[in-house]
């Protein structure tokens, strides 16, 4: 059993951090991220996020595996037909990943190959259903593996979607696939987010909220133009605005919401995009002590 | 119906470059639906080969190229143009143009690129509601495929970019999954939301399509 996964079905409040693979193979870029993450549960690695082509998702987990971290490999049905994303999968639990975070993936015309095939291939809940196969033994053919993994697999959720009632049948999906634990979006909205874990959590499958630390208005107005899914309300925008320090803002804006996430989830995902030194503090401001 | 658009004339030079005689081959039906090889749009190409200095030996706007056996009636019909021609430009689409190089055994230029089985919204306007993927969910969905209306082609559900039922890859566009949700809503039944469906059998559309009835 994962760290991670022993943590969240012990109860404990987790904290879950990311990196994003360099495009190129700097292997000492990763290490140097994961080194203001020591104290985490797990570490998120993405895959070609936003549609962005990275190095291999895979290798930069069994690089943090090796330096003594717990990755949770994020893999994407963007890129991989069914076989290729097995196949990736088994190679991944060859090189020690337990923790897997299954996505559909943003669609190629985000990112900076956008005359790439959009594969999807299979879906979220097909993927979630896939490794159900591989931890049982066989593939999504059935066929016989030999030797099975251990995955702990997860799946994202979007509390602040609307229609709600049309997201949250797809997280039921999810949860009937066999997904053991969700990492949300960043969500800005307190109500929503309480709305949400009022129907999520007779489901009894745990959410860890996702935390994204505003930089500036204008990150905002980025996120709010080019990032699907993610919408800060102009309150934020505003008091980001009238900061004298925008960061300094952002990060007391960080461990509001974590201090919400606190009282409604199982765990917070915080993204910090290179400000990764920040999190002490913005569990610290939270009153959360690691 | 099977929408086309003429290729730009900058690459049409290309695909012309040595050859000096063409004969023309339009469609009466779905090309002349969407202007882009009916009796005008030849017409226009013939003015525009010529004023690029090549001769036009004749032409022909067949009913359906997509049929093979009456493409080989009409260009018998004009074998003295055809066989005078270094090649018959063919303004139809993908399948037309192999109608014309079966059965006319000569070079062909392709005038169009074929784009998507359409839906008319009104004359000049067309829209794309059926991939033809060979296994159709439509009993379902209320009628709205997510294969074709979802950039993503998901069969379970909207991804993580809907926002407000719009879809993250256009926010003009509704979400196809936003589409089929009120759809049913109003239907007064769950349908597609009631199963997880499972991945497509892709050995359904393994090209070449065939079949015999």
């Amino acid at each position: 059993m994962s760290r991670f996964s022993e943590q969240l079905s012990a109860g404990k409040f987790v904290i879950t951090a990311e990196i994003a693979p360099p495009k190129g193979v700097d292997t000492q870029l990763i290490l140097r991220q994961a080194e203001n993450m020591a104290f985490v549960s797990a570490i998120n690695v993405t895959d070609n996020q936003g549609a962005n082509m990275r190095t291999s998702p895979v290798a930069v987990a069994a690089t943090l595996i090796a330096a003594g971290y717990e990755p949770i490999l994020q893999l994407t049905c963007r890129d991989r037909n069914r076989m290729a994303l097995q196949s990736e999968l088994l190679g991944a639990a060859m090189l020690g990943v337990e923790n897997v975070l299954l996505l559909s993936g943003d669609h190629p015309g985000f990112g900076d190959h956008p005359q790439a095939r959009p594969v999807f291939d299979v879906d979220s809940v097909h993927l979630l259903e896939a490794v159900h196969h591989l931890n049982a033994g066989h593939d999504m053919s059935g066929r016989p593996l030999s030797g099975a993994p251990k995955f702990f697999a997860g799946a994202a959720a979007m509390p602040a979607a609307e229609p709600f009632e049309l997201m949250f049948q797809k997280f039921h999906k999810k949860v009937l696939a066999g997904a053991r634990f969700f990492q949300t979006q960043a969500v800005f909205d307190a109500e929503k987010m309480s709305r949400f874990m009022a129907a999520a959590r007779p489901l009894g499958v745990p959410v860890i909220a996702g935390v994204l630390l505003l930089k500036s208005a204008k990150m905002c107005r980025f996120l709010n133009e080019r990032i699907p899914g993610v919408r800060v309300p102009p309150n934020l925008i505003e008091r980001l605005e009238k900061a004298a320090d925008p960061l300094e803002e952002g990060v007391a804006i960080a461990a509001e919401l974590v201090r919400q996430a606190h009282t409604e989830c199982q765990g917070v995902h915080l993204m910090t995009l290179g400000q990764e030194k920040r999190i002490p503090e913005i569990l610290e401001r939270a009153g959360i002590f690691c | 119906m099977i929408v086309s658009q003429r290729k730009s004339y900058e690459e049409l030079l290309l695909h012309l470059e040595g050859l000096h005689t063409l004969f023309l081959i339009g469609c009466s039906a779905c090309a002349t639906a969407c202007k882009s090889g009916g009796e005008e749009e030849v017409d226009r190409m013939e003015e525009w080969l010529m004023a690029n200095g090549r001769q036009v030996t004749g032409s022909a706007v067949i009913d359906s190229p997509c049929n093979i056996n009456r493409t080989a009636r009409d260009l018998r019909d004009h074998r003295a143009q055809v066989d005078e021609a270094d090649a018959i430009l063919v303004m139809a689409c993908g399948a037309g143009v192999h109608s014309v190089a079966l059965k006319s055994g000569k070079r062909v230029v392709g005038a169009l690129d074929t784009l998507f089985l359409g839906n008319i919204r009104r004359i000049g306007q067309f829209e794309e509601k059926c991939s033809i993927c060979g296994a159709c969910l439509l009993n379902e969905t209320g009628g709205i495929c997510p294969a074709t209306l979802c950039p993503k082609g998901l069969l379970n559900g909207p991804c993580g970019g809907m926002e407000d039922g719009k879809c993250e890859t256009d926010r003009e566009l509704d979400c196809a999954w936003c589409q089929i949700y009120d759809r049913l809503k109003s239907e007064g039944r769950g349908g597609v939301f009631n199963r997880i469906v499972p991945p497509r059998d892709w050995q359904r559309k393994l090209p070449p399509g065939k079949l015999t009835v």
